[in-house]
């Protein structure tokens, strides 16, 4: 059976990664298990300088979710690749770090730091955290910004740029065909949803930063039917983000037309949610006589049946 | 980490429950300190996507089991209150850094306010065991609340506080830590609600009296993924955030910074 596939250059041994912010930089989950089990890691995103995050409380449980607001906390992008990045080359996975900044040239000074570093596979341009002020989230709601970011970056990098798309616009397709058109090799997506939530005893958002994105399997519905739509506009390869936390999950990812996933909240319920998903995955193949995991890419829609959109 | 035996569920006030399951590790063995915490997943679906984060409470190596109390105020500890013996938990932990002793004090003064007494009781029972004294000073709302006196007083003596005065001393825990109550106190350990934590480090420094806080943070994932239950600390003149979770949820009181 054959769990390996490609986003574009990447070759990935199965299709489950950790997205980013959801595994911080790999070192406290490997004491759970052997990472190595991975398709690829995304590490939480790296900024220019040092970054303390937003003020607590920064978490909020909501029907099968939760709301967040770290404010992208990381310890600048030296650090990143001195200390952070080194230690997870032994376990031979493709190292996704995830950029974040204020303005474009911060963006392009982490790019230009990265492509000094050999353990960096490629970069996932996030440009839809909606928890800071100045996290991007601004370029990830016009598509010209988000086109001339994808532009300077693509210039800057040695390696692939993964787009990272914000489920918080009006047409996702729109933003999807701006960043291919752009020059982005690969688009992962959805972000988080904001949301907001009350304490009913203070009168008052939960949230020190007020609002949150919204993540956990509340949102997977809104995230397939996105990676559904956006597959079915480009043709650089998608990665599907948003609520999986099973091998089940997965499959339906693929046959919406992801090529791969991440899974996010599921490691903060469980510390071995990835190693488990790609158990899972390998028992549903297994079962289902599935011989190659790309027969499962984007089979679930029309055209895939000989019919039409 | 694994899924543990549930072996009893009391209820012990108003919304208050002692859980009691199997332990995840051989406790002849050690392995755990008190002050550390237990990280529960509420089911196994994943309707409640964060676990519950509740302090060590009782060991009991005999029956190789660890109690845990909680209140049971939002959807996800009510859920937990449901839970009966023989029921299965998946139990996360001993997690987090605890309450770290030092042999030569002399006399400990322990420190709690409601839901945040039950890891006093382990730390009691450690510190008499290396020979020090423990005078503990527990606080809570009402008379009804009242947790873990009689267990407490087994290593020492207990000064009973209540916001309304129903039961002991009316008033603050901070309203008993006055000068005669401190004289000859080493170290101080305290776990309770935030004001409280803010309250005892401030009048313990001006008695300059060195001890530990444990905080109360919002918990995501217990491990230091997820970076959502960060505190404020000062260490070397510089102010960060650190994680509860991994770095605490004790903390030298000199270093924690109360915004």
């Amino acid at each position: 059976m054959n769990l390996a596939v490609k986003v574009g250059s990447l070759h990935l041994k199965n299709p489950v990664m950790p997205a980013s912010g959801c595994f911080s930089f790999g070192k406290e989950v490997a004491a759970f298990y052997d990472l190595s089990v991975l398709g690829a890691i995304v590490v939480k995103a790296t900024t220019l300088d040092e970054r303390q995050g937003n003020k607590t409380p920064r978490l909020a449980e909501t029907a099968a979710g939760m709301l967040n607001a770290i404010g992208l906390q990381n310890p600048g992008v030296e650090r990143v690749i001195e200390t952070e990045l080194p230690p997870l080359r032994k376990y031979g996975i493709p190292i996704i770090v995830n950029v974040a900044g204020n303005a474009m040239e911060d963006y392009v000074q982490v790019v230009e730091r990265l492509n000094d570093s050999p353990d960096v596979s490629a970069i996932e341009l996030n440009i839809s955290c909606p928890n800071v002020k100045c996290g991007g989230i601004q370029f990830g709601t016009d598509p010209e910004m988000a086109a001339s970011m994808v532009r300077a970056v693509k210039r800057a990098s040695r390696t692939p740029v993964i787009v990272k798309l914000s489920p918080n616009v009006t047409s996702i397709s729109e933003m999807a065909l701006a960043v291919e058109e752009a020059g982005a090799d690969a688009i992962s997506l959805i972000n988080t949803l904001i949301g907001m939530k009350i304490d009913i005893a203070r009168r008052a958002p939960l949230l020190a930063n007020g609002q949150g994105g919204l993540s956990g399997p509340a949102i997977k519905p809104i995230a397939v039917r996105m990676v559904y739509e956006v597959t079915s506009h480009v043709k650089i390869p998608v990665i599907g983000i948003g609520g999986i936390t099973t091998g089940e999950d997965v499959v339906e990812f693929l046959l919406a037309g992801a090529q791969a996933i991440q899974v996010g909240t599921a490691n903060f319920t469980d510390p071995l949610a990835c190693k488990r998903i790609i158990e899972e995955l390998h028992a549903y193949c297994d079962e289902a006589g599935v011989k190659d995991i790309n027969t499962l890419i984007g089979a679930a829609k029309p055209h895939a049946k000989g019919r039409f959109l | 980490m694994a899924v543990q035996r549930v072996l009893e569920q009391r209820v012990i006030g108003p919304e208050l429950y002692a859980l009691t399951f199997s332990a995840p590790l051989k406790l002849s063995e050690g392995g755990y300190e008190p002050g550390q915490f237990l990280h529960l997943r509420v089911t196994d679906s994943f309707d409640f996507v964060l676990r519950r984060p509740l302090s060590l409470c009782q060991v009991h190596v005999e029956r190789n089991a660890l109690t845990v109390m909680y209140r049971a105020q939002g959807a996800g500890t009510r859920r937990l209150a449901r839970l009966r013996a023989g029921d299965a938990i998946d139990v996360l932990g001993p997690l987090g850094k605890g309450f770290p002793l030092h042999a030569g004090d002399r006399r400990a003064l322990l420190i709690g306010g409601g839901i945040g007494v039950p890891p006093l009781v382990e730390l009691a029972r450690h510190l008499h065991a290396q020979g020090s004294e423990v005078v503990s000073v527990i606080g809570f709302q009402t008379a009804d609340q009242i947790i873990l006196r009689e267990e407490l007083k087994a290593y020492g003596q207990v000064h009973l506080v209540t916001d309304d005065g129903t039961e002991g001393v009316r008033g603050r825990v901070t309203d008993v830590l006055t000068p005669e109550q401190c004289e000859g106190v080493t170290r101080y350990y305290a776990c309770g609600p935030t004001p409280m934590l803010r309250a005892v480090q401030t009048v313990l420094r001006e008695r300059d009296i060195p001890g530990y806080l444990s905080l109360e943070e919002r918990m995501g994932c217990g491990i230091g993924i997820c970076v959502g239950c960060v505190h404020k600390v000062r260490r070397e003149g510089r102010e960060s955030y650190v994680k509860t979770c991994v770095e605490g949820p004790v903390f030298p009181a000199e270093e924690v910074v109360f915004s």
